[in-house]
């Protein structure tokens, strides 16, 4: 690992997802000005209506609703196991996949629609280069 | 326009071969589906050819070389796992256009084992850390997805590789041939839940082709007796829906398939007698019973637990084992589909015949997302 990359500002993990070097991270999105539909990530033109020169960009929400989960136990070697893979709709639009943490991996203890809030992390994993990596994951609203 | 017809098909019996080639098992294939009709290479005007793992590598051109370079043309198909059905497809449209009487359609794959999907992109691994891309757990959500609208239970998910594992005993092409009864599919490695390891289909080696003819051709050939009738080809793109980007939307893409298709036939899902369907995760199937119109919205879980899919039943579907005990050569999967609703309605289906079937469908769908349906009819 190289010693720049111990002093680099983390990467992101994910395009949509803004790393700020004052810390203030955010979910970035586009809002169509034409048909109204919000989704994850910078768009020029809106995959709903086709609308060109209508997209808002701006920042979602960082609370949202369970609406999908799996229990993941089988991944390839070297990925922590078992994990909760969730799909969460973030109030206010857009739909974001990823992991939800403190609960407990049993589909029983699972609840569609709980409230969740969007946390910023480290990723816990670094790339080839030793780079860091910001992360987003959900954590029940009642807990964050 | 007049009407088209597969005239000829095969299928090799799906397995582990690695000490062979991709271009040995598609050339394979093809001779035995033109053997299936008596044709030679010289009857055929062009090769749809239909693979991903070496899309880049003109796998058609190389089937040429094992079987005779006779300079037609060759178009190589990739569309993820809807690959083998849209070289099927592309072959319909140029005979349905009238610009060829008579081509030849291969899909073919080597697979390797494990998991597909996630993993592999530059930068940090995100698999595991943003959610799960692998396909079991792409399709667990499907499944999920299903359970929240209408309670669909994890047996009635499990019941669905019962089912299939139990078809594929009448199967000798199938890869296995193997009793699966429910206690052992839901007591099987769970991958990712709702989905054990028996509910997710099986990796193998594969091989399909069909000869498409237009109807001058079909009869001058002397072909009819065994011709089947394409009545429908139908090919889509996921249209937008509002989770699209993180969830594919296989229900999307494959409700308007089916739409597509029945009113290309002007046909309904009450004409159909048996159908094929894209069985790559137990989870998948029962969508696909309600994306196909063959139960109303949130009827699947009812369909599969009266037995109204199993050979027998009111609309058997996956005669052949599906994907889940067949296996799932990926370019190959659309076309041995369609090879098993053709072998079927020229009732020559031995063991797992659907009696009296006239009309079939065949579905499969691929990440990205599309969906191919056809229906096929008895001459």
């Amino acid at each position: 690992m190289s010693a720049a990359a111990d002093t680099a500002a983390p990467k992101s993990v994910a395009a949509f997802l803004k790393v700020s070097p004052d810390g203030a991270h955010y979910l970035a999105g586009s809002k169509c000005g034409k048909c109204g539909e919000v989704v994850v990530g910078t768009r020029d033109v809106c995959g709903k209506c086709g609308a060109r020169k209508e997209m808002a960009h701006i920042k979602l929400a960082n609370t949202g609703k369970l609406y999908n989960f799996t229990v993941v136990h089988r991944n390839f070697p070297g990925v922590p196991v078992p994990f909760i893979s969730a799909i969460v709709d973030l109030d206010g639009g857009g739909t974001l996949k990823g992991n939800l943490l403190d609960v407990e991996p049993d589909p029983a203890k699972i609840k569609f629609d709980m409230p969740v809030k969007v946390v910023f992390r480290d990723a816990g994993r670094k790339d080839k280069e030793g780079n860091s990596y910001l992360a987003y994951f959900f954590v029940p609203a009642n807990k964050a | 326009m007049s009407d088209v017809y597969v005239v000829g098909t095969d299928m090799i019996k799906f397995g582990r071969f690695p000490e062979r080639t991709v271009p040995s098992l598609g050339a394979e294939v093809a001779l035995m589906a033109l053997d299936d009709c008596g044709l030679t290479m010289q009857d055929v005007q062009a090769l749809y050819c239909g693979n991903l793992g070496e899309a880049g590598s003109g796998v058609g051109q190389r089937i040429l070389q094992l079987i005779g370079q006779t300079g037609i043309p060759v178009v190589n198909c990739a569309n993820a796992c809807a690959t083998g059905a849209t070289a099927f497809r592309e072959g319909y449209v140029a005979v349905k256009a009238n610009m060829y009487d008579v081509v030849l359609c291969v899909g073919v794959e080597q697979m390797g084992r494990g998991l597909l999907g996630g993993g592999g992109a530059a930068g940090v691994e995100t698999e595991g850390l943003i959610g799960s891309a692998t396909m079991p757990a792409v399709f667990a959500h499907v499944g999920m997805e299903h359970a929240r609208k209408y309670g669909t239970t994890f047996e009635q998910f499990a019941k669905v590789s019962v089912k299939n594992h139990h078809h594929s005993t009448f199967n000798p092409k199938a890869m296995y041939q193997i009793e699966t009864p429910l206690e052992v599919v839901m007591s099987s490695e769970m991958i990712s839940y709702p989905n054990t390891k028996l509910m997710c289909s099986v990796n193998v080696d594969g091989a399909a082709a069909a000869i498409i003819a237009s109807e001058s051709a079909a009869k001058r050939l002397g072909l009819m007796k065994r011709a089947v009738r394409i009545r429908a080809s139908a090919l889509t793109s996921d249209p937008y829906s509002p989770r699209n980007l993180v969830m594919p939307d296989f229900n999307g893409a494959t409700q308007l398939a089916a739409k597509t298709a029945y009113e290309q036939a002007g046909l309904g899902p009450h004409d159909v007698q048996l159908v094929e369907l894209h069985d790559c995760f137990a989870t998948a199937e029962i969508v696909h019973y309600e994306n196909l119109g063959l139960c109303g919205a949130g009827e699947g879980g009812r369909l599969i637990d009266e037995g109204a899919t199993t050979l027998g039943g009111r609309i058997p579907v996956n005669m052949s084992g599906g994907l889940l005990s067949k296996g799932h050569p990926i370019g190959a999967t659309g076309i041995a589909n369609l090879y098993e609703v053709t072998t079927q309605l020229r009732g020559e289906a031995g063991k797992r015949q659907v009696e009296g079937a006239r009309i079939g469908l065949t579905h499969v769908v691929g990440m990205g997302s599309s969906c191919a349906v056809h229906l096929l009819e008895k001459v």
